[in-house]
């Protein structure tokens, strides 16, 4: 430790100037600006998709930025890579946690910087340090314990071990409560005060608001990939945060409407899967649109997974049109009349290798079968009238779904789902990483299938996005199930209040 | 740019064009039709244990037992064909079953209990041939009947019956993979089994298909074996599994699934048949043979690696 050259207080330790990070021609980081002062605790807020991770993919060296500059004491380090950075004194503590099952916790900590004797490692020396190290951190975990054994919260722990014992001056937390009791998240706190008045930085990522009031000394907000504002956190209320954070003007994109009493078309009635959600209710009519609102976690897409037949669920009804349904597997799903486009497009949407066609007809194509023989005309019809209902722009039906864009490749999703012909379609994160000229095209899609009759579920992490284009809107928290706001009731700010609650 | 797209695709076939023009510009005995009827009558075995495992490593799987489904099949057929005995179909479908059987299990046993297929057919592979030595009691099966030694004698229509079966299974597996709905769940389950499941398609029955195709055919080419050498060979067959999977793979079907065709397998089965033919004409040990046909599978596999570098 160079306590001794300690920098002027007002000099911060990190500094990152217009940062500009863009995927696919999608801005995921707009001029992000950020300071962070020696041993300060600096929590980052935003919604989902704010641009949180990205940002701290870039500081951690995992990704590159396109443009902007990041200053470590005094030093660019934004063309470093992940090794040097960590060299450098940045840590950063993952949400998923990165350890070597097999490995002791001594081991892992020395991982890639062992102590060695005459060719061998010294594992003595290991354990002892490390011990040392726990010991003086106040963790309370056998230094020779296979990682596998302990638990999410001790790896947790341990993850933070390793990062002090690297000597980091600035460690980084992506939602490290989450998998925390309360005794433990005392624990934690009191290991950021106690790194603190080392001198080191934290950057603290939350959506636990009793959380950055208790320990953050100052507050960033992004939204939508943009810096909006840093506060200290006693100039602050929880309602001010929340308007910083999802205060934006609402354009008029979506077309919501008023809707007449009609069939019910899914219920679900007390379902429960133990350690994901309980007691979920709710109904989805005929032409309506039934948003779920919630943070990462809240066991959205669980729900949707346990309807489609994806995962399976302890107990609780599922009724389609007044029946009850027993689904064992997304081909149930599907033959029952349910449809469901993930938001994991890659690994559960589309098969890269085959074409457009064979992708969009892939769950109907025994209707376009005879004898097991496909019929390769009727297919070619069929697929062909929704690719032109859906504007899907592959010039080639025959092209590899892997050579279109996000675009056009969640569209290929959605064209598979409704060529299947179902009652009810679950739109998990349907405007998920595509540009906003395709976005806009689904949200039209949306509003003509229902004005056709179509139930959809629709999941999504933009306020904004399921406030214009939910009749209804269900918001989760922690699996569980709020509250149930009308179009009219809702705002970004009540469903934020729920969902964090 | 995009008709060298195109020649890539059928990369393997121009390889294999260009060895055969050069063949038969050394040796003018290459392009008889008496020689061709040897290559062929030559790997058609493997090219029915090549076809079956295609359909295996097309949904992201191997088979190792084919060999030993080889054996089973072959003694089985010959313990029932004895002359003067059973009708000639007795045999042969019980070779089939007892291949159906071995497959089925395979695919039970992979689907089940979530066992990489690597380690399945492992197991019985060493299975198979433990069941091939008890039921012969280790003993070659001998005296067997007129009519099945002519399956792999004898000709119809000119043509020697090997080549006909051959042609008939190529037929129908390239049916079975490029126009049945089974043949699109193939590609879809090796190319994301994830997405092929969530988009209702029964990945466990896909699978089971896929290892009793590939158990049937090798009792097929066990069949096919012992009526050729008229002897129920409880050792035939070691290691034919792995000439399968290297005509597969030379054939351009790609390892990890999603990937390849009958045709392309084909193509490989022949490449093999012809270079150990071509070094035969050319009197080149069959010690050196084996060093070019390794050298083949891996030349095989890093062209087709280049070429999917330069795709992206």
């Amino acid at each position: 430790m160079n306590l001794n050259k300690m920098q002027p207080a007002t000099e911060p330790i990190l500094g990152v100037n217009s940062l500009c990070k863009s995927f696919l021609g999608v801005k995921a980081l707009n001029d992000i600006h950020f300071e962070l002062n020696k041993g300060e605790v600096h929590a980052l807020l935003g919604e989902n998709g704010a641009g949180k991770s990205t940002f701290m993919k870039i500081l951690i060296g995992l990704l590159k930025a396109d443009s902007g500059s990041i200053y470590f004491k005094g030093e660019p380090i934004e063309n470093l890579d992940v090794h040097a950075i960590i060299q450098k004194g940045i840590s950063m503590i993952h949400q998923e946690i990165l350890m070597i099952p097999e490995l002791s916790v001594a081991q892992n900590i020395f991982l890639a910087k062992e102590v060695n004797r005459a060719f061998f490692i010294d594992e003595q020396v290991i354990n002892q340090k490390t011990e040392t190290l726990l010991r003086s951190m106040g963790i309370d975990i056998e230094v020779s314990e296979k990682a596998k054994n302990l638990s999410i919260a001790q790896l947790q722990l341990v993850e933070i071990a390793k990062a002090v014992s690297n000597e980091a001056k600035v460690i980084i937390m992506d939602e490290p409560s989450s998998a925390l009791s309360e005794l433990e998240v005392e624990l934690l706190f009191k290991i950021i005060a106690d790194l603190k008045s080392k001198g080191v930085s934290i950057i603290y990522i939350s959506h636990k608001m009793d959380e950055i009031f208790q320990i953050a000394d100052r507050i960033t907000i992004l939204r939508d990939g943009k810096y909006i504002a840093t506060k200290n956190t006693k100039d602050l209320d929880k309602s001010g945060l929340i308007s910083l954070m999802v205060g934006r003007e609402i354009k008029e994109l979506f077309t919501a409407k008023e809707l007449p009493e009609s069939e019910v078309i899914l219920k679900v009635e007390n379902l429960n899967k133990k350690g994901r959600f309980s007691n979920i209710n709710f109904e989805v009519h005929s032409g309506e649109v039934l948003g779920i609102a919630g943070l990462m976690g809240a066991g959205r897409t669980e729900i949707a997974r346990a309807i489609y037949g994806l995962d399976n669920f302890d107990s609780g009804e599922i009724r389609l049109k007044g029946k009850k349904i027993s689904i064992k597997s997304p081909k149930d799903a599907i033959a029952e009349g349910i449809g469901y486009v993930s938001e994991d497009r890659k690994g559960l949407g589309f098969i890269p290798e085959l074409s457009v066609k064979q992708n969009i007809s892939l769950s109907s194509i025994s209707a376009y079968s005879k004898a097991f023989l496909i019929d390769k005309k009727e297919e070619q019809k069929a697929v062909k009238q929704i690719a032109e209902e859906l504007q899907i722009k592959a010039s080639n039906l025959n092209k590899k779904v892997k050579y279109l864009s996000g675009g056009n490749q969640q569209k290929v999703v959605i064209a598979r789902v409704l060529l299947a012909k179902p009652a009810l379609v679950i739109l998990d994160e349907p405007s998920r990483g595509i540009d906003i000229g395709a976005k806009h095209e689904i949200y039209k899609l949306i509003r003509q299938l229902t004005e056709k009759g179509l139930a959809v579920l629709l999941i999504s992490s933009e306020l904004p996005e399921i406030l214009g284009m939910s009749d209804r809107i269900v918001v989760l928290s922690k699996g569980k199930q709020k509250i149930t706001l009308t179009q009219k009731e809702a705002s970004q700010e009540k469903i934020m209040h729920y969902a964090l609650h | 740019m995009r008709y060298i797209n195109k020649l890539r695709h059928y990369g393997i076939f121009i390889v294999f064009l260009a060895i055969c023009i050069n063949l038969s510009l050394i040796s003018p005995q290459f392009l008889t039709i008496s020689n061709w009827t040897i290559i062929i009558t030559q790997v058609s075995i493997n090219a029915l244990l090549a076809f079956g495992v295609t359909f295996v490593i097309i949904t992201g799987g191997i088979d190792l037992s084919l060999g030993s489904i080889v054996a089973v099949s072959g003694v089985t057929a010959a313990m029932l064909a004895h002359p003067n005995t059973y009708p000639l179909i007795v045999p042969i479908l019980a070779a089939l079953f007892a291949g159906l059987l071995i497959g089925a299990f395979n695919g039970f046993m992979i689907t089940k209990s979530k066992i990489a297929p690597f380690i399945v057919t492992l197991g019985t592979m060493t299975i198979g041939r433990g069941l091939a030595l008890i039921l012969s009691d280790g003993r070659p099966v001998s005296n067997l009947s007129d009519s099945f030694v002519f399956i792999g004698s004898g000709k119809l229509l000119g043509l020697p019956i090997l080549i006909l079966i051959l042609v008939i299974m190529f037929i129908i597996c390239s049916v079975i993979l490029n126009k049945t709905t089974l043949g699109r769940y193939i590609y879809a389950l090796g190319g994301n089994e994830q997405a092929a499941r969530a988009s209702g398609i029964m990945v466990t029955r896909v699978k089971m298909m896929v290892y009793s195709i590939s158990g049937v055919l090798a009792g097929l080419a066990g069949i096919l074996l012992t009526s050729r050498i008229t002897t129920g060979q409880p050792n035939a067959g070691a290691g034919f599994e792995l000439d399968a999977i290297a005509a597969v793979v030379i054939g351009g079907t790609s390892t990890s699934g999603g990937k390849g065709s009958i045709g392309g397998t084909m193509i490989g089965v022949l490449l093999i048949g012809v270079i150990n033919n071509s070094l035969d004409l050319l009197n080149v040990s069959s010690y050196y043979q084996q060093v070019v046909m390794g050298l083949i599978i891996i030349g095989a596999v890093v062209l087709d690696s280049l070429n999917q570098k330069s795709n992206y």
